[in-house]
């Protein structure tokens, strides 16, 4: 459990993080995104305790993450830095020993970590010789020692090729079914929004917006766009059958009538359409998209 | 303080040297200098061959003060910024470890690896030279190699007072150098200037002291009143009251060297 209370963190008259509040439940798969600058890695270093903050408190598990308890609530943890560089002249099993020995774990958890994030093939190998997404692996193999029940991954996938991701957020998932909790970070927000349960989405040291992405959605009204294929150029009686709705636009497009409508009214809309029969040959419902929202908030 | 945590530190840092061979390659420097300052020291004066101790330790002693203070400055630079640079000094520091734990881990270690290197270097000259070496001449060496340790020490401490305060690692080489002309070049210069143009009259008292000011004067001092026969061969230092060259004391102020700069970059790297 991370609950963040009026953090602040302020470098003279820049205000990086501006009073921030945020509840993270266990288990919660957990996504941060906003804009570089927006002051989303500075919360991050705050709930980690590597930045202390001018004003406000976060606890992880009840424990304040600086000061004279820190060494337990860091042994609760796992983290992971964007665009870390680990060191080229040690192999990936003796940079996870380096670790596990920081963090007082057993050297009997790095084989299985390393299995893991499907590493084991090049354990003996110089970090040196590993491609950029095998260096990320071994990032994440080396956040997952100590078995920590809170995840700080700042921009996880970055360098791994489609199949990996994939992978990485099946690993996400088995973790979080051990009531792992997971914050992460993306700019990819097409990949954040279907995997996280929960999000927040930050600007200018600022939460604008906190919940699911559902949640967002509605929160923000955008509208909808239904993309109707007509079985002959009927535009007029589409037109006309939505005529009374409470519709933004209907708009002749090149194979299809765009329809445009506030989320409220999308069940009259629907129906109404229904109504045409064969007329309609398809149907799609283009929703917002994250990216709708973020720079709906963002902005 | 979790010691387990300083000694992983430590323990990186100094394989980390020996696997890359930096120890050996510095050990090696040593060794052949100080093979060659002792048998070819004295081919000015038209004589090769071994000498006397005094005049191998006088010479290497010259040697000492340039090589390594440079040496510790290069070894120490990076520690922190370099770790910073790369993005892994986050990761450190999110370890169930102090930053203090951090810092002094790592100046361990590099400690670990100038120190064994010294000793190593210079330890294999005073094996090759044994044979021509009373028990007092080696007590004399050993005397030497242990002040050339905390010369060494003294500088990695700066060293690694530099790289806290670095904003990155041009910048900190650049510091490093620096330190190094300031202290090994542009020191004694300074003093000596300022005594010639005050025509000895203010200062005179305060000079010995100032001298403490710079580990390398330490060192000088500490090696020369232990060798009577060349005290002539030092310059400046030679100014220096008997009083004070205790050798304890001058240790001490060593250790103050050594102990300082570490002490501020601890202090610096809390904030």
């Amino acid at each position: 459990m991370i609950a963040v209370r009026g953090a602040t963190k302020h470098y003279g008259a820049v205000h990086a993080v501006d009073g921030v509040d945020l509840e993270v439940a266990p288990g919660e798969l957990f996504g941060l995104i906003g804009h570089n600058g927006a002051g989303k890695s500075t919360l991050f270093k705050m709930m980690l305790g590597l930045i202390p903050a001018t004003a406000g408190d976060i606890r992880i598990d009840g424990l304040p993450v600086t000061g004279n308890g820190f060494r337990a609530v860091r042994r609760k943890i796992g983290y992971l830095p964007e665009n870390v560089v680990l060191y080229d002249n040690l192999t990936g099993v003796e940079t996870l020993e380096f670790f596990a020995r920081l963090k007082g774990v057993t050297a009997a958890e790095c084989a299985p970590a390393l299995e893991r994030v499907g590493l084991s093939h090049a354990a003996r190998r110089r970090v040196r010789e590993y491609s950029k997404g095998m260096r990320q692996r071994l990032g994440f193999a080396q956040a997952l020692l100590g078995r920590p029940r809170i995840l700080f991954l700042d921009e996880p996938t970055t360098g791994l090729d489609p199949e990996a991701i994939r992978e990485f957020y099946v690993i996400l998932r088995g973790l979080k079914a051990d009531g792992v909790t997971v914050i992460l970070t993306s700019h990819i927000l097409a990949e954040i929004q279907e995997r996280v349960d929960r999000l927040a989405i930050m600007a200018s040291g600022r939460i604008q917006a906190v919940g699911t992405v559902q949640a967002l959605r509605e929160q923000m009204d955008l509208p909808l766009w239904f993309r109707v294929h007509l079985a002959h150029e009927d535009f007029e009686h589409v037109r006309n059958v939505l005529g009374g709705l409470p519709v933004i636009a209907v708009e002749a497009r090149e194979d299809h009538v765009a329809v445009k409508c506030r989320r409220e009214s999308k069940m009259l809309v629907m129906q109404a359409l229904a109504s045409l029969g064969d007329t309609v040959l398809d149907l799609h419902v283009h929703e917002p998209s994250l990216e709708d929202v973020f720079f709906g908030f963002a902005d | 303080m979790e010691l387990r945590q300083i000694a992983t530190l430590a323990g990186k840092e100094f394989w980390d040297r020996i696997r890359n061979r930096w120890v050996l390659a510095v050990a090696l420097v040593f060794t052949v200098f100080a093979l060659v300052i002792a048998y070819f020291g004295g081919a000015q004066q038209g004589t090769v061959g071994f000498r006397s101790i005094e005049f191998t330790i006088a010479s290497l002693v010259s040697l000492v003060i340039y090589l390594v203070p440079l040496i510790a400055l290069v070894l120490g630079f990076d520690a922190i910024v370099g770790e910073r640079e790369r993005g892994s000094l986050d990761l450190l520091l999110s370890m169930p470890i102090t930053r203090f734990e951090l810092l002094l881990g790592k100046y361990l270690g590099l400690a670990a690896a100038l120190a064994f290197s010294t000793v190593a270097g210079f330890g294999l000259v005073a094996i090759v030279l044994s044979a021509q070496l009373n028990l007092a001449a080696l007590m004399h060496y050993f005397g030497f190699m242990l002040s050339s340790v905390l010369l060494g020490l003294a500088f990695l401490s700066l060293a690694v007072m530099v790289s806290v305060f670095a904003a990155d690692r041009t910048r900190a080489s650049g510091f490093a150098i620096a330190l190094w002309f300031l202290f090994v070049l542009v020191f004694d210069l300074l003093l000596l200037g300022a005594l010639v143009v005050t025509g000895g009259k203010y200062g005179g008292e305060i000079f010995p002291y100032l001298l403490l000011l710079n580990p390398a004067d330490v060192f000088r001092i500490l090696n020369i009143f232990s060798l009577d026969d060349v005290r002539t061969l030092y310059g400046l230092a030679t100014v220096f009251p008997r009083a004070l060259a205790e050798p304890w004391l001058l240790g001490l102020v060593m250790t103050a060297w050594i102990a300082a700069p570490l002490g501020v970059a601890a202090w610096r790297f809390r904030k």
